[in-house]
């Protein structure tokens, strides 16, 4: 009791787009049932649907998908028998040497470390978890997945890599290379990740493993 | 309207974990040890500065070439609009729309909102309280869309590179457009949208103070 400031406080959860004060039903507490908030409309719980071994899977499976979208081309030219092809780290390296050093840097971060993080940091607090034990540093390593989730952007850079290829459809022959199918299901699912990975859920899993 | 904010019975809510704790009691939540606000600190001053450096980087990342061609027939210089404007006469209507949507449109219509948000938390008005939480929830979705030009440039100099025949480069505005990007994303997080809410629920009593 001595950590509890009010009793019922456990009861007790609040809306972080309108800070309505809310009392949670046990099926919402316990993730069978999805919460919206009644007076801004923002969802804020899921039911849970991802299981920990799920998220598990996707994390890895995206590492591996991560590591072939960059070691592959994700586009080719080809003019007049001549042929170009570029990864995503060679665009990162041309925005570099033409001097667009913060530029190089947004598009290293929002389309392979963002990810990268993302993936790493799932794997970092699931496996553990998985296996009943705490994870070290979980509460740093979960404000970093919140952190560098909204600047992830494989789905903006897929839509990039289609509007460059109609602008060159023109001028040479493309060749669209194992990268850019590689960030097509990265992006897929990345999104599925993002959708399953519920906060109350991890820290549920989390109290569960500490007992 | 008994509409109660939690802030208003001094409570707090984790940003990290979602658990309930009373900042004034323990600073720090209790369960993970993350600093407890009862709204996100200097909230209005960070979001406008923000802004306001959005704003100034607005005309010169719509005005300044994002790539620069040369071919045999010379140089040319391209900026987002006339970018549009190539893939709109060349037949991608659909293309055109959306990159003009995301790189002119979006970026424009995400800086003047915000601001309004932000004139309209400072000045603490009642009114359409749901359509201004509505309009924060779709900016915080619609902004990372705006990135498309730069993923398009970087990809276009990768590729036309001097031994095909012409090579592009990117031009001084892909940096200002970048950071205008960036600059209203994190404006965009730096906005508590509880504010909205905090004039509304005062009328009950005492409420938040930000
Ligand atoms: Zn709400
Ligand atoms: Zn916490």
């Amino acid at each position: 009791m001595r950590n509890e400031p009010s009793p019922g406080m456990s009861d007790l959860t609040a809306c972080p787009q309108c800070d309505l004060l809310l009392q949670m039903g046990q099926e919402a507490r316990d993730g069978r049932q999805a919460l919206v908030c009644p007076r801004c409309g923002s969802g804020l719980y899921r039911s849970n649907r991802g299981s920990l071994e799920n998220m598990l899977a996707l994390a890895c499976a995206g590492m591996i998908l991560l590591v072939v979208a960059n070691a592959f081309p994700v586009l080719g030219l080809d003019i007049n028998g001549q042929r170009t092809d570029t990864t995503v780290l060679g665009a990162v390296d041309k925005l570099w040497l033409a001097r667009m050093q913060p530029v190089a840097v947004l598009v290293l971060l929002t389309t392979i470390l963002a990810p990268l993080l993302q993936l790493a940091a799932v794997i970092w607090l699931v496996l553990p978890l998985r296996l009943g034990r705490r994870p070290p540093a979980f509460a740093r390593v979960f404000r970093v997945l919140q952190l560098v989730r909204p600047w992830a952007m494989t789905e903006v850079l897929i839509l990039g890599m289609l509007v460059a290829m109609v602008k060159l459809a023109h001028f040479a022959d493309l060749l669209p290379g194992i990268g850019i199918w590689s960030f097509g299901a990265l992006m897929l699912l990345l999104t599925a990740l993002t959708a399953m990975t519920e906060p109350r859920e991890l820290w549920r899993n989390w109290e569960a493993a500490g007992k | 309207m008994n509409a109660l904010q939690a802030a208003g019975r001094k409570l707090a809510q984790c940003e990290t974990c979602g658990l309930i704790g009373q900042p004034a009691v323990d600073p720090h939540c209790r369960r993970c040890g993350s600093k407890l606000e009862l709204r996100r600190e200097n909230s209005i001053q960070r979001t406008a500065a923000l802004l306001i450096a959005g704003f100034a980087l607005y005309l010169p990342a719509n005005l300044l070439p994002i790539m620069e061609t040369r071919s045999m027939f010379g140089m040319q210089e391209d900026t987002i609009m006339s970018g549009v404007i190539y893939l709109w006469t060349s037949g991608s209507w659909v293309l055109a729309s959306v990159v003009f949507i995301a790189s002119v449109a979006v970026p424009l219509l995400k800086l003047i909102s915000l601001s309004l948000l932000v004139v309209s938390v400072r000045w603490r008005w009642r009114g359409h309280a749901l359509p201004r939480a509505r309009l924060y929830r779709l900016l915080e979705t619609i902004g990372r869309w705006s990135m498309l030009d730069v993923y398009v440039v970087a990809i276009l100099v990768a590729l036309v590179q001097v031994q095909s025949l012409a090579a592009i480069a990117p031009g001084s505005g892909v940096l200002a457009f970048a950071a205008v990007v960036v600059l209203s994303m994190l404006a965009t997080m730096a906005f508590d949208p509880r504010l909205i809410w905090d004039p509304i629920s005062d009328e009950t009593g005492k409420g938040a103070k930000s």
